[in-house]
């Protein structure tokens, strides 16, 4: 059973598990420059030019996995000997062109853009075009192509940009940390940091839970996740790695749909603040819309703060499909509730770093949540979740949600509140597509997800939103 | 006093959250809302034997089925 989707999350995972193996033992320093032999090994290069090179970007990998460049505030980072400066010319026309007689590529541009040399072929004169797209879509050869960066193409709210070496640069005062981009590059040149020494840490010195108890809080995603395995043997692994205890998420987003639907009915209008690279967009990008975001705490951050006023030592790791949790979780805001963020990708290398193979392993237990809690994992639970509590709660407000998924839609429903045209009263804003399974730090995307959701929804003991969080009056 | 009910996962599962509230009604029928405070946290550390309860020090194995005959004899004759 496939468990990465690409050999960009394999080889990022290779160098995450060599990394945390030599932790859990202290000897990460003696053994640090031998892991990009280990993972580059021979003289024959399997990736790149020659192995030197493959070496020396595994070196910066290394350093992602060890927690990045300190003095960058972005949790995502440009590794720039790795980008493979890919062709952004825009629309070009290839040597598919056969030099026909219709010339529809012509008739079609208003721009008077496309001229033809003496063999009849077509070219495209880019101080004309616009880069619309209509000559690529009429060509019977489709010998007309958009050359543009994958990065680029995958940030929809452009905050790539190409420096002066040809590199990929990201414009942090634009990124929202969705990770769109780490998912997209086909050379694994965008990666998240990673904050596994410090969860490795925190662990080994909470001497077995004893110095204090180290929390997993798992999102609701997991449901279409290691799904080579039982959720069940998920939960004794994370036992196993030596968490003390883990809490569902999804309990987090229980208590923010009673706590949401309250503050839409006063306010009358609201944008949702689950999805942190949903927040930060409108904080970057349309900052006079702010007031409409709801003050709620976030899922994660709402049950990690449960957690740390009832639990004494408590220390909490929330493990999700998310990115830009990561940059959520140095927010003032959040800081003093969730200690570390792991991602999907992150807990697999986890579990092989001390070789805990949890198809072998019993089933625990997880249940601590509501249907409606469990589905906020995917796009318009929310929206669902924010209308049950309001029925539960009897309160006499109708909810129309703008149901947002993937940031473009964001967008366009930011535009629309910004000029007052918006027809509904909660934008619920997921900026990745499909929602949080469709995260930048999931093991695998697929068709499937969504219905594994709705699933591990249906099979929660509490129905309701009131039963589930009735325990924590 | 302090009676503290695990609402982790296993516990839940067995009933944790019927626990829950027939001690809150039992609380509010005999009127001991300012002696004894009601808390919820997740793992005890005693899974198989949930529904975990703690009295201070004092640890507890309660079911929904039992909870009552716990609540008269640790928490209302002690309060």
């Amino acid at each position: 059973m496939r468990k990465f989707d690409t050999k960009i999350q394999y080889l990022k995972y290779k160098v995450l598990r060599e990394v945390a193996k030599h932790s859990w033992d202290d000897t990460l320093i003696e053994n640090l420059w031998d892991i990009p032999k280990s993972i580059s090994p021979g003289k024959e290069p399997t990736m790149r030019c020659c192995v030197y090179k493959e070496r020396a970007i595994l070196a910066q990998r290394i350093k992602l996995a060890m927690g990045g460049d300190k003095k960058n505030p972005n949790v995502i980072e440009v590794i720039d000997i790795a980008c493979d400066e890919c062709p952004a010319a825009g629309y070009e026309v290839t040597d598919s062109c056969r030099g026909c007689l219709a010339h529809r590529c012509e008739d079609v541009c208003k721009r008077g853009a496309i001229v033809f040399d003496h063999n009849h072929v077509a070219h495209i004169d880019k101080s004309k075009c616009v880069e619309c797209g209509q000559c690529a879509k009429v060509c019977p050869f489709f010998a007309i192509v958009n050359r543009k960066r994958p990065c680029q193409s995958a940030c929809k709210i452009k905050a790539i940009n190409i420096n002066d070496d040809n590199a990929a640069a990201i414009d942090n005062n634009k990124c929202i940390q969705c990770g769109a981009c780490v998912y997209q590059c086909p050379f694994g040149a965008i990666s998240d940091k990673s904050y596994i020494l410090d969860v490795i840490d925190m662990i080994k010195k909470s001497e077995n839970n004893s110095n204090y108890k180290v929390y997993a809080v798992v999102a609701p995603s997991i449901a279409s996740q290691f799904t080579y395995a039982k959720l069940g043997q998920v939960i004794t692994g994370l036992k196993k790695l030596g968490f003390y205890t883990v809490v569902e998420a999804a309990l987090g987003a229980d208590m923010v749909a009673m706590a949401e639907s309250k503050e839409l009915a006063e306010k009358e209008f609201l944008t949702s603040s689950c999805c942190p690279a949903f927040v930060q967009y409108i904080k970057s990008a349309f900052p006079a819309l702010l007031p409409y975001v709801s003050h709620n705490l976030s899922p994660m951050a709402m049950l990690a703060k449960y957690i740390k006023e009832t639990s004494e030592n408590a220390k909490v790791v929330f493990i999700g499909p998310c990115i830009a949790k990561k940059s959520e979780a140095q927010l003032d805001t959040v800081k003093p509730y969730v200690d570390s963020v792991l991602t999907f990708e992150e807990l697999q290398a986890l579990f092989d770093s001390k070789d805990i193979d949890i198809t072998s392993l019993e089933e625990d237990v997880l249940d601590n949540a509501s249907y409606y809690g469990r589905i906020f994992a995917r796009s318009g639970g929310l929206s669902d979740a924010v209308e049950q509590a309001l029925k539960e709660q009897k309160i006499d407000f109708t909810v129309k949600p703008a149901v947002c998924d993937g940031i473009e839609a964001c967008k366009t429903a930011l535009l629309k509140k910004s000029k007052n045209v918006l027809d509904a009263n909660f934008i619920e804003g997921m900026a990745c597509t499909g929602g949080c399974i469709g995260g930048a730090g999931c093991l695998t995307h697929g068709e499937k997800n969504k219905s594994q959701v709705d699933e591990y929804g249906r099979e929660a003991m509490e129905k309701t939103i009131s039963d589930a969080v009735s325990v924590l009056k | 006093m302090k009676v503290t009910v695990c609402i982790g996962s296993s516990c839940h599962i067995k009933g944790s959250r019927l626990v829950v509230e027939q001690l809150q009604n039992l609380i509010s029928e005999n009127h001991l809302e300012n002696t004894v405070e009601l808390a919820g946290t997740f793992c005890l550390g005693q899974c198989q034997k949930g529904v975990c309860v703690t009295i201070g020090d004092d640890f507890f194995s309660v079911t929904p089925e039992n909870v009552v005959e716990f609540f008269n004899e640790n928490v209302l004759a002690k309060a």
